[in-house]
């Protein structure tokens, strides 16, 4: 997209870094623009800290990064018609590809009493576990934002809801396919090689114009909220194979399959207590495989009038893929075990960890995710993510030596 | 294949329900004329017999009078601003707007929207409140684009960090507490009934709270509330009542003060528009991902 392009020159323009960082301290000091129409957003800073050298000389270690995400919004028509635009820039010190920029949302809405259609960039969830989440297939994954899957690229869709007593219907028509982003060579958290998104190869013909498209049903009963939809089109994890770059060396270049997805997704929620199930059977022209994540979250709520809730979570993971065929998991069969704190204070701490636990080689992924809001505007985060006892042959040993600290403070307008 | 050996017991069981049905129509007859000769006959007594009336029907009948002068205002939506204060006097503020739908024969249905702070802009909280059991409640996360079911056994947990608990703000129904009149008395000047209710469900954060309805229009005017080792924890006083639609009464400000942390909340309404026409599908997980 020739507006990437564009902004991508921007950003790496030798003086792009004191811009941002005039802009990002105007953002931070100052108060809300007084612009006509309805603009917020954020601006953030972040720091991430690698304690343990790199895999690779050429990978470097700690560093800091800005990003910047406005939100513009406009109805007219008494709310039945609007548009959002929600573009998104990150700027890394040290990773070229991670300094990025894409539009996570812009689109036209347009809102009838049984219907619902959008037409534009959007981003679309699905699902119910913690740990993982399987059947969430309509956007891309935004990787070297973060490796925990919940950041996701805008995606190009008309889309259609149709709202009865008994259920919603979604249909969606996908047009133009969105790639994965891999970090570069000097960034962390990347395969000992690494991904070259210049060589992308795809199963359709069409190639990144093949139109995928998806249907979901979905609907409460009584205490059951429950979800099945069907995916067809370009698979949003690549096949990483071995190939050359243009300067002969070693990479591996995203192969897109064509697969059809179908899946589940249920909560039965009761008390303190959420069941949560998601499952997929996906399949390519030469195989199938299936995946689920299964378990609970337990609410102990204002534990002793503290005001503190208290949340265990245990879900199951299976997926039994062949990572000759598909895009490796670390998730085979894995156990992932974690507690939430929130304080419900004033400042709203909140407090998230967990562990995904390989039940035959104990490769762990250790995560803790604190928040606590500062002021009436700014946000404070603190996230360590560590790989320990890595097993040589679980997908996670690439990232051995890339246990980090990540530290953010966000600024909202 | 219809088999007569089985058809014949099915036609002897209609008749026999049909001379069943005949002989209760006659004895409920019966019933009603009789009733209404001993209303007649007591109805000068009715005065009497009120305050007869044990004070937990007496407690109950005035709840339930409440509700019933509060019963079919169908919709309405409004702004909140809620002011949260420490014991050092530092202010916090939070915005909300609120929708709600009246929902015949159970609990409301409400649509709270979060404007500040900033951070949980665009946050939706859907819940469908039950007279029975417990409420069914949605959250929407903008920044996941993601509708969370939540567990409902939060509701003796703080709303926001303020000092109004869930319970505190969610849609107040007869069925969930059990009540008891406790005495009449003069309150800032207005006639006053002094009730006494305690909650049905055990995952209350209160053994006991006690309220204060004026006598002309039933509304709430003071609520003090017993924490579980029934020692007064908050009291809430309700300011600036105004009627709408000719009938339904509604406070401007709600000031919660705690009395043992020192904290307190106001909570001022805003905008209150009735009979905005909202329906049902303005209630589901699909508009709570779409509203601003």
């Amino acid at each position: 997209m020739s507006y990437s392009k564009i902004v991508i020159s921007i950003v790496h323009s030798r003086f792009f870094p004191l811009y941002l960082l005039i802009l990002t301290s105007l953002l931070m000091s100052f108060d809300r623009p007084a612009f006509a129409g309805e603009i917020t957003g954020f601006v953030a800073t972040e720091s991430r800290i690698f304690p343990r050298s790199p895999l690779a000389p050429v990978q470097k270690g700690t560093g800091v990064s800005l990003a910047l995400q406005p939100e513009y919004y406009h109805d007219w028509a008494n709310g039945t018609q609007s548009v959002l635009f929600v573009p998104f820039l990150r700027y890394d010190q040290h990773d070229g590809k991670r300094t990025h920029f894409d539009i996570r949302e812009l689109y036209w809405q347009w809102v009838g009493s049984t219907w619902e259609l959008r037409v534009g960039l959007r981003r679309v969830f699905w699902g119910v576990t913690e740990s993982v989440h399987l059947v969430d297939i309509i956007n891309q994954t935004d990787l070297v934002e973060d490796i925990d899957g919940e950041h996701k690229l805008g995606q190009p869709m008309v889309s259609f809801s149709w709202i009865r007593n008994w259920g919603v219907i979604n249909f969606f028509v996908l047009p133009g396919f969105r790639t994965q982003t891999f970090p570069g060579v000097d960034g962390r958290l990347r395969f000992p090689v690494t991904v070259d998104n210049s060589q992308v190869q795809y199963e359709s013909d069409a190639g990144e114009k093949h139109i995928d498209w998806a249907v979901r049903y979905s609907h409460t009963l009584g205490n059951f909220d429950l979800g099945i939809a069907h995916f067809s089109g370009t698979d949003r994890e690549p096949r990483l194979l071995p190939g050359r770059d243009e300067n002969n060396n070693e990479v591996l270049t995203p192969v897109y399959n064509l697969i059809d997805q179908t899946s589940l997704d249920l909560q039965y929620t009761i008390g303190g207590w959420l069941w949560k199930l998601e499952a997929i059977s996906r399949k390519t022209r030469k195989q199938r495989m299936t995946a689920f994540a299964a378990g609970f979250e337990y609410t102990f709520a204002n534990i002793r009038n503290s005001a503190i809730d208290l949340g265990v979570i245990a879900e199951y993971l299976f997926d039994d893929r062949d990572p000759n065929n598909f895009y490796p998991t670390a998730f085979e069969d894995d156990i992932f075990l974690g507690t939430r704190l929130g304080f419900n204070d004033v400042q709203s701490t909140e407090l998230l960890f967990g562990a995904i636990i390989d039940r035959k080689n104990r490769s762990s992924f250790l995560n803790l995710e604190a928040s606590r809001r500062v002021g009436s505007a700014f946000k404070a985060t603190l996230e360590i993510r560590g790989f320990v006892n890595l097993d040589n042959s679980d997908f996670l040993y690439a990232f051995r030596r890339d246990t980090y600290i990540r530290v953010e403070l966000r600024r909202y307008f | 294949m219809f088999n007569s050996k089985n058809y014949s017991p099915q036609q002897f069981q209609t008749t026999s329900h049909a001379v069943v049905l005949e002989s209760t129509k006659s004895m409920q007859w019966l019933l009603v004329v009789g009733l209404t000769f001993w209303t007649i006959m007591a109805l000068p007594l009715l005065g009497w017999a009120d305050s007869e009336k044990s004070a937990e029907e007496r407690g109950l009948a005035i709840a339930v009078e409440a509700d019933k002068r509060d019963t079919g205002f169908g919709d309405f939506t409004a702004d909140m601003t809620m002011i949260l204060r420490n014991r050092h006097g530092e202010e916090s503020i939070r915005e909300l707007r609120t929708r709600t739908l009246e929902v015949d024969g159970d609990g409301d249905k409400s649509l709270v929207i979060f404007d500040m702070p900033r951070d949980v802009k665009g946050t939706a909280f859907l819940s469908f409140t039950h007279k029975v059991g417990a409420d069914d409640q949605w959250l929407y996360l903008p920044a996941l684009k993601r509708v969370k079911r939540i567990a409902s056994n939060n509701k003796s947990g703080p709303f926001m960090g303020s000092e109004f608990a869930y319970e505190d703000i969610a849609s107040q129904e007869v069925e969930k507490y059990t009540y008891k009149f406790l005495r009449e008395e003069i309150y800032e000047g207005q006639e006053v009934f002094v009730i006494e209710r305690y909650p049905v469900d055990k995952k209350s954060g209160y053994t006991r709270q006690v309220g204060w309805v004026d006598k002309d229009h039933y509304r709430p005017l003071k609520i003090d509330f017993y924490d579980r080792k029934n020692a007064l924890l908050k009291t809430l006083t309700y300011h600036g009542y105004q009627q709408y639609l000719n009938k339904y009464w509604r406070a401007d400000e709600m000031r919660m003060i705690n009395h043992q942390t020192g904290k307190s909340t106001i909570l001022k309404w805003q905008n209150y528009k009735f009979a905005t026409g909202l329906t049902d599908k303005d209630f589901n997980k699909n508009s709570l991902k779409r509203v601003r």
